[in-house]
């Protein structure tokens, strides 16, 4: 490492690092405190992790966030993967290059925008605003990244094996089943824990979109915050830390794992 | 280059009572304003073994997707067994093709690849089984039921592609360049195979092809193409011996092309003056030339004769000098610079020993050749 890093890189390395993740740390440090005042150490303790399991509102937020979640992305990842098929298979139909524009759009949209237009919408359709409303908004907002992994994976998809499924008897649906589907699965799952991961830290988006019987996670803890921040929240948001954390890693190592080694199979498969 | 089956007289082509079991009607197919084939007619018959030859981008391929309906043809009509085509999805035709990548299912094993087909066909279910084992058996791939595509060789696979587009038993089977990827010694295993499998099963197969040699070997007929036309259809003796172009006659083996004047001297002969000076050469004329119009001499190098003296036998006779030898084993190809200036390729074969042998570099030799050695071209 020593010897093919000068000194400069592995400084701004470290200071690199320790920016993203020295914040980070101290919140995980300190929600093992066992003292009430957040930045006193008074030694270790998982008591913080304990009182949450007794506080209503935040298991109310947490069962909130979880339901939505788990909507949302499913809800996105069916619309997104279908829209990725539409762009890559659908050869060229008239305003496909707006159509494939207006997908991606989302993504560079600021998410107050987002928000703001989502709950104009809601209130000129007269939606109550609850559960559902934040499940549509996420599913509008996280469609988009679904869209992105699965169409990269559909773009090095070989187009013959579809082909070679209708030559065998399927009908177009039948072969988007039994050929297609199974083999982008690795990306539609990655697709899927991309979306969960979204909508579980969205704060923008679902104040928004949320109404009073409906608070998510991290609307919750914003709130909570300005009242002070306390050794529960910090647990709380180590917990979620951890759920983000094993969603983006385990997306990663789908895609790099899985989506190369079928890649891979598929190369072997076709060629000598 | 023999007939695949000599012993066995099959030309139903010939035959006006036969009804052909694809008719190509005036098919026409555009990409934009690109035409990838251009008005093709073209009849195909049950049993037969038909190549389709040419070189890369002549719309090979293209042919084959619209026979297998994954194009439409933008005008024309395709005809399978006196049916129109042109109404039936790709998964209803009676038609199964060979992809030029083979198109594995890489998440099923051989046996499910097999067997994709049939379970989307009306075959009961405990009908499947026995024909798949029947379809490994055919490729020899019993040992190989469980892996999967990437787990197996090259030729392997080939043979699941095969064995997967045959479980079906379609009325007709499109094979692209189903060798391609494989090695010389295994592609010509692999042809045997084919021509007994097509022998075994009685499916009328349609194989695309680069290599000359291939179509050669497996077709009942071979079609030549160029630039999304039919050149030539015919058997493979016939489009060896008697080319009806210079495109053709130089597309399939070696040949050497003269140009000349042509000089019709009656009884269905022709002198052709090709240099100034020069003896011309005689010839037996296959289409009607007029005097003086210009033709083309086509002949193969292994019907030319090379001697120290001219062949009194032979009609022509020109002499030349040796400009260059390549020594294949067991037979020499020399290249001899006529006194016209002319290069002329003939082959003989070496039935004697190496260090025996008669010509070497500069030597002045005399080519000499039958007048109906070679075939007189009008194009
Ligand atoms: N889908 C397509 N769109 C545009 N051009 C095409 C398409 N398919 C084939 N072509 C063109 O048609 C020509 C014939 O192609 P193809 O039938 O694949 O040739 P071959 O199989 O004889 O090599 C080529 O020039 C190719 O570029
Ligand atoms: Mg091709």
């Amino acid at each position: 490492m020593n010897r093919s890093m000068s000194w400069f890189n592995v400084t701004s390395l470290t200071l690199g690092f320790a920016f993203l993740y020295l914040p980070m740390m101290i919140l995980i440090f300190y929600s093992f405190n066992a003292s009430k005042l957040v930045t006193v150490w008074a030694g270790f303790s998982t008591k913080w992790y304990g009182e949450l399991l007794h506080n209503k509102q935040f298991l109310d937020a947490a069962w909130v966030t979880l339901r939505v979640g788990v909507m949302s992305s499913t809800a996105a990842t069916i619309l997104g993967t279908m829209a990725a098929y539409v762009m890559v298979r659908g050869g060229r139909f008239f305003g496909r290059t707006l159509f494939s524009g207006m997908i991606y759009a989302p993504l560079v949209m600021p998410e107050v925008i987002t928000g703001l237009s989502l709950l104009l919408l809601f209130i000129a359709i007269g939606l109550d605003r609850g559960i559902f409303t934040i499940v549509l908004a996420h599913t509008t907002f996280s469609m988009c990244y679904v869209s992105v992994v699965v169409s990269s994976r559909l773009m090095t998809f070989d187009r013959s094996l579809e082909e070679a499924a209708l030559d065998l008897g399927c009908s177009p649906f039948d072969a988007f089943k039994s050929v297609t589907l199974p083999i982008i699965t690795p990306a539609v799952i990655s697709g899927w824990l991309l979306a969960f991961t979204l909508s579980l830290d969205d704060l923008v988006i679902a104040s928004f979109a949320s109404g009073p019987s409906s608070t998510t996670l991290p609307i919750k803890i914003f709130s909570a915050v300005r009242l002070g921040v306390s050794p529960e929240i910090n647990a709380l948001s180590t917990i979620m830390i951890g759920i983000v954390a094993t969603g983006v890693i385990t997306t990663s190592l789908i895609s790099k794992n899985a989506i190369r080694r079928q890649r891979q199979e598929e190369l072997e498969g076709t060629k000598l | 280059m023999a007939e695949a089956n000599p012993q066995k007289v099959f030309a139903p082509w010939e035959d006006p009572n036969q009804a052909p079991l694809i008719r190509f009607e005036g098919v026409t197919k555009k990409f934009g304003t690109f035409t990838a084939v251009d008005d093709l007619n073209l009849d195909i018959y049950r049993g037969e073994f038909f190549a389709l030859l040419g070189p890369s981008g002549c719309g090979k391929t293209t042919l084959m997707r619209m026979l297998a309906g994954f194009e439409d043809p933008t005008m024309g009509k395709i005809w399978l067994d006196d049916v129109d085509v042109a109404p039936i999805p790709p998964n209803r035709r009676p038609v199964n093709m060979m992809f030029q990548s083979y198109a594995l299912f890489p998440h099923l094993t051989v046996w499910d690849n097999i067997a994709f087909g049939l379970k989307r066909s009306d075959m009961p279910k405990d009908k499947i089984g026995d024909r798949v084992q029947e379809m490994l058996r055919l490729t020899r791939l019993e040992q190989f039921a469980k892996r999967k595509p990437h787990q197996i060789s090259g030729g392997q696979r080939q043979r699941v592609a095969l064995a997967r587009s045959l479980a079906k038993a379609p009325k007709l089977l499109l094979l692209d360049e189903p060798l391609g990827a494989l090695d010389k010694k295994l592609r010509q295993e692999t042809q045997f195979e084919l021509m007994d499998i097509q022998e075994k099963t009685g499916t009328t197969f349609v194989i695309v092809t680069h290599d000359q040699e291939e179509a050669m070997t497996v077709a009942t007929r071979v079609a030549v193409m160029d630039h999304g036309k039919l050149v030539q259809v015919a058997t493979p003796a016939g489009i060896y011996e008697t080319p009806n172009s210079v495109y053709v006659a130089d597309f399939i083996g070696e040949v050497n092309i003269i140009e000349g004047a042509a000089a019709p001297t009656g009884d269905g002969k022709v002198d052709i003056a090709f240099a100034e000076g020069a003896e011309p050469i005689h010839a037996t004329i296959g289409e009607p030339v007029t005097a003086g119009q210009k033709v083309f001499f086509a002949i193969r190098p292994e019907k030319i004769h090379v001697g120290r003296e001219p062949d009194p036998t032979r009609a022509n006779r020109i002499r030349g000098k040796v400009h260059d030898i390549a020594y294949l084993g067991n037979i020499s190809t020399y290249r001899v610079e006529l006194e016209t200036g002319q290069m002329i390729s003939a082959q003989m074969t070496n039935a004697r020993r190496l260090s025996r042998r008669d010509f070497t570099w500069e030597d002045e030799v005399w080519l000499s050749w039958t007048d109906t050695a070679g075939v007189v071209l009008t194009r």
